[in-house]
């Protein structure tokens, strides 16, 4: 059924080298609105450099990127910002020594006059958008970043970038650094992102996370894109077969067409 | 597992964050007030007892201690360290320092005073002394000096004085943050340099009088006690509608707020004990100027820190550097101007110094007034690794810092014993911080 409509976001053939490595090689990849899409694959299988080139944190050196079926460059940070893509990296880049809000805030304060925070409009916004994620466990918005548990601070930083009216969500392993009662408030939030009409791209080397909180999977093995499943019809034995050996379109080291 | 199970549960137990709404009841409030002190979070507790403790060995001691008279001397004694260390605090936020304080404290007072000398008087600055010998330079130097230097009027000399303190900390942030170098090294080079600039410009324990009439009477002049009182109520009366006018805001938002008793509570304290204050200082020559002028100096610099966007990225830079970049603050002038506020709070303390002296001088100690102002600083509570500080642990520190050498000085005890009771204070202060952080961070609120 979802292959019918257009997805948020397509990627087609995008390729990326470093140098003489090659990362990424002719990947095709696709995130639909109210999806999870997980993405997954081995150590150096390209995902993070897929996932900056979205961010544009770095661009990819071929292929097309098309935004809501309209292509789009995505040059730096910003052009993705203005398109609605919002990361949300490992390390959340939080600032231990603030509280919630000021976090959530953080570099987007709203003023009057200019300068002057808008403590309790910023307050309200917090509760708001962390009600709307139903993210329960905080004792209240004031308290300090430090004092949070992990789950809570990953609940943070992806409510941080749900806030600013963003379309799709990219986390990078939300669930690495989490035990098992956060792992799942963590999965929970996720399915309710994609509930909630946005896109999420689920980076994940569990794949039980991925089987939890995704609808569909990408796996990437040595930086080419071995195929695309929907969760409903596949089992982990078949991912863990193509991340490890999935089947290439071109064996690295072999002699290559210039493209 | 489904999302379409979870989440009706999920939504039953999301209203425990809305349990931050409306007005806390009197019970609820105490017992966060009290639930924050054992686990370590002391807030100036600690300060304010040391500074009762120093008030009460010092009066014990020596009973001019506390006298109106007493404290009517101590306030301009310690405005200019706090004014400095005011610089320090916004400093030590983002984890830098700034060494270089004593000297671009001297430095902007020698500028103010000797722009403000009036021409063709008896004095003349040190430069032209060392070359009295040469006498056709020297007469182009005293031309020049009389035509392009002297005589300007004192608000002149101020401002100028007070733009040199900016511009020595735009210099060094800008130096700190183009080479990224450690601003230990590069502000302990301005140190020096200052050092030397100083003694050129006033010659090797030169002198310079003030004779401006307004410049001498700055740190000599007292508030009218009637007019103290006004000022005192009008000042009460703007933070009393400030704090209800955030309350109905906060209501009116649905925001938790402290319950009404305490606003009142807070008020009725902060009348009585202003008033008290005010009323003491009346008994002898009333509020000295110059304390009515820091205290304006704190009021604009914890409204900047605490209200502003600016101070937020403060905060945020101190806290998580690399986070503030990612947000798109702009880290690299953040930190610069640290260093143009440091600079000026210098200036300003430096030229205080300098009124109450009656003279811009070589011979002040330029080290420890910087050793004080940053111990000031941390005393108060503020950290020395960025992320955390206040503007009134300048205002607290400083005070416990000039109460003690006040009340050594009162006991004719040596300078030796003065630094020995300075040091311990301070120690005392850090290892009482850092325990009350272990407390925090084992509880999880720090």
């Amino acid at each position: 059924m979802a292959e019918q409509r257009t997805p948020l976001l397509e990627l087609q053939g995008v390729s990326k080298r470093f140098g003489s490595v090659q990362a990424l090689y002719q990947v095709d990849f696709r995130a639909f609105t109210g999806e999870v899409m997980a993405l997954v694959g081995d150590n150096g299988a390209g995902k993070s450099t897929l996932i900056k080139g979205i961010a544009g944190i770095h661009t990819f050196n071929g292929g097309e990127i098309f935004f809501d079926g309209m292509p789009v460059n995505i040059n730096n940070p910003r052009d993705s910002g203005n398109l609605g893509i919002e990361v949300v990296y490992q390390d959340l880049a939080l600032a231990d020594n603030l509280d919630v809000v000021a976090n959530m805030f953080l570099g987007r304060e709203k003023t009057s006059l200019g300068f002057h925070l808008s403590e309790e409009e910023m307050e309200r916004a917090t509760i708001d958008t962390l009600d709307s994620l139903a993210v329960s466990t905080l004792q209240s918005v004031r308290q300090k970043v430090s004092g949070l548990s992990g789950g809570q601070r990953q609940a943070i930083a992806v409510a941080k970038a749900v806030m600013w009216n963003s379309r799709l969500v990219i986390l990078d392993e939300p669930t690495a650094a989490l035990g098992v009662a956060q792992t799942r408030q963590v999965l929970d939030l996720v399915r309710r992102l994609a509930s909630q009409g946005l896109a999420v791209i689920l980076i994940s080397h569990n794949l039980h996370d991925v089987f939890e909180a995704a609808d569909r999977v990408t796996v990437l093995r040595l930086g080419q894109n071995v195929g695309e499943y929907a969760i409903a019809d596949t089992t982990q034995p078949d991912i863990v077969h193509a991340i490890t050996a999935g089947t290439l379109k071109r064996v690295p080291g072999m002699q290559e067409d210039k493209s | 597992m489904s999302s379409a199970e979870t989440l009706p549960e999920e939504s039953k137990t999301e209203s425990r964050l809305l349990d931050s709404q409306g007005e806390k009841s009197l019970a609820a409030y105490f017992s966060d007030w009290f639930e924050r002190i054992r686990a370590g979070d002391l807030g100036i507790l600690p300060t304010l007892l040391g500074l009762f403790m120093i008030a009460i060995i010092f009066q014990s001691l020596n009973n001019l201690f506390i006298t109106p008279y007493n404290i009517v001397n101590l306030l301009p004694q310690m405005a200019g360290l706090t004014a400095i260390a005011f610089g320090a605090v916004f400093v030590l936020l983002l984890g830098e320092i700034d060494l270089s304080v004593g000297y671009v404290s001297g430095v902007s007072a020698a500028i103010m005073v000797i722009l403000s000398i009036p021409k063709s008087g008896v004095e003349i600055p040190a430069f032209l002394v060392n070359i009295e010998n040469i006498p056709l330079l020297y007469d182009a130097g005293i031309y020049l000096f009389n035509a392009y230097v002297a005589g300007f009027p004192w608000y002149i000399a101020l401002a100028a004085g007070l733009l040199t303190g900016i511009l020595i900390g735009l210099l060094h942030g800008t130096i700190i943050t183009s080479f990224q170098l450690p601003a230990f090294v590069v502000t302990l080079a301005g140190f020096l340099f200052w050092n030397g600039v100083l003694l050129i410009i006033l010659g090797n324990g030169g002198t310079v009088r003030i004779q401006d009439a307004v410049l001498r009477s700055f740190t000599r002049s007292y508030v009218p006690p009637t007019l103290s009182y006004v000022i005192t109520l009008i000042v009460i009366t703007i933070w009393a509608l400030i704090q209800f006018r955030k309350r109905y805001v906060r209501q009116k938002k649905g925001l938790s707020t402290d319950p009404r008793a305490i606003l009142f509570l807070q008020l009725g304290l902060i009348v009585i004990i202003a008033i008290g204050i005010v009323y003491y200082l009346n008994l002898d020559r009333g509020i000295p100027v110059v304390a009515v002028f820091v205290l304006f100096l704190f009021a604009i610099l914890t409204y900047i820190v605490d209200s502003t966007r600016y101070g937020r990225y403060l905060m945020a830079v101190g806290g998580n550097k690399e986070a503030a970049r990612r947000a798109g603050i702009p880290v690299e002038l953040i930190r610069t101007s640290v260093f143009m506020i440091s600079g000026l709070m210098a200036a300003i303390g430096g030229i205080i110094l300098s009124l109450r002296l009656g003279s811009a001088s070589t011979s002040f100690d330029a080290g420890s007034l910087l050793l004080n102002a940053i111990a000031a600083a941390v005393i108060g509570g503020t950290s020395l690794f960025g992320g955390r500080g206040f503007v009134y642990s300048a205002l607290l520190g400083a005070l416990i810092i000039q109460g003690v050498d006040n009340g050594m000085g009162l006991l004719g005890l040596s300078s030796g014993v003065k630094f020995i009771v300075t040091g311990l204070v301070l120690l005392s202060a850090v290892v009482l911080d850092s325990f009350s952080r272990r407390r925090q961070q084992q509880s999880g609120i720090a």
